[in-house]
């Protein structure tokens, strides 16, 4: 399965990964950072095809889509 | 950490001081992965001005100068004219490069010296506060604009095509794969490439993108822009992207330079160029 990593220190929470993905991966929560930042839910893991655009779009790197073992 | 933005980033200035949702993240984001896929972090060099724009080079890990406002382009060109074996990639703004230096665009362009340039085009002056910029669209309201702007956008792309740069390409940050795509054939170009970035300011900004949200104004950017495709018009109302001049019929500076190694010996004199003189449309 793919993993797919989200880094809560680095996020600063400006949700264009929930608006970007299109298999609605990321979703809103109410999960905060050590700044108080609300910071999104990785869920549906398995629906993920790896397209990287959450990666690409992402404006502080804090996510790392790792191709899994099957 | 995604893998990539770590091997380049400079962890001890972390976090960036870049709004949550800035659209300066993702365009160093795609100049991060364009570096890493050429595999060239010893032979780039980075050159910025002022602005936000300007602070993307200064959390990589790579040889930087902070220069000043405006005159990124002077102290990229003197960069090249001494160190012709490296690669220069200079981040700049719309006010940094339209307005204060766009006489050092003007003529950086006209001498087709082996630069890329990265503008980062977010039509407002995002770090004093949201003043209008060069580049504010007519009607764009803005501190300095609160019934709307009466000038006309200052177009950077065709002032470089007219100058005479010999690439040009524009794209959004809601489009990282070709814009990454564009700064990798930027920096393997030999000669003057121009890429402009339409970017996001989601904190001033909400009057250029019709949004306030990070996520709609990059939804807007799709909407407001035509990818430019061969034999057909562009629609009147939308701002044209894609790669827009490619043209290799051009000397490039450094090589004609007397003084430059492997330039044109002093024996031989610099010979007038051949080519056509004029728009390149004409």
């Amino acid at each position: 399965m793919t993993e797919i990593i989200l880094d809560s220190k680095c996020c600063k929470g400006c949700d264009i990964c929930i608006a970007i993905c299109p298999r609605q991966i990321f979703i809103k929560s109410k999960k905060r950072n050590a700044q108080g930042t609300p910071i999104p839910d990785v869920v549906h893991k398995d629906q993920c095809t790896e397209c990287r655009l959450c990666e690409k779009m992402c404006p502080d790197g804090a996510i790392s889509v790792e191709r899994g073992t099957k | 950490m995604n893998p990539v933005y770590e091997k380049y980033i400079k962890k001890e200035s972390l976090p960036t001081l870049f709004c949550p949702g800035c659209g300066s993240g993702i365009i160093q984001m795609a100049a991060i992965r364009a570096i890493d896929q050429m595999g060239i972090k010893d032979e780039v060099a980075c050159v910025s001005g002022i602005g936000c724009s300007s602070w993307i080079p200064c959390y990589l890990d790579l040889d930087v100068i902070h220069s000043l406002h405006g005159r990124s382009l002077a102290f990229a060109q003197g960069l090249k004219l001494a160190r012709p074996d490296k690669k220069i990639l200079v981040f700049t703004g719309d006010g940094d490069c339209l307005a204060i230096g766009g006489n050092h665009l003007i003529h950086s362009a006209a001498r087709n010296i082996d630069l890329t340039v990265v503008m980062v085009n977010n039509r407002i002056y995002g770090m004093t506060g949201g003043q209008k910029s060069p580049a504010s669209l007519k009607g764009m309201k803005t501190k300095t604009s609160p019934a709307g702007s009466l000038d006309e956008p200052v177009d950077g792309c065709k002032l470089a095509e007219a100058m005479g740069a010999t690439y040009v390409a524009r794209w959004t940050t809601a489009h990282p794969i070709q814009l990454e795509k564009a700064i990798t054939e930027g920096m393997n170009h030999h000669g003057f490439a121009f890429i402009e970035v339409l970017s996001q300011c989601p904190v001033q900004g909400s009057s250029a993108f019709g949004d306030k949200t990070p996520a709609g104004m990059l939804k807007n950017m799709k909407e407001y822009t035509w990818i430019k495709k061969k034999g057909e018009a562009p629609p009147p109302d939308k701002t044209v992207i894609g790669l827009l001049v490619h043209r290799t019929d051009r000397l490039e500076y450094t090589d004609q330079h007397v003084l430059m190694p492997g330039g044109t010996s002093s024996d031989k004199p610099i010979e007038p160029a051949k080519e056509k003189r004029g728009m390149p449309n004409d």
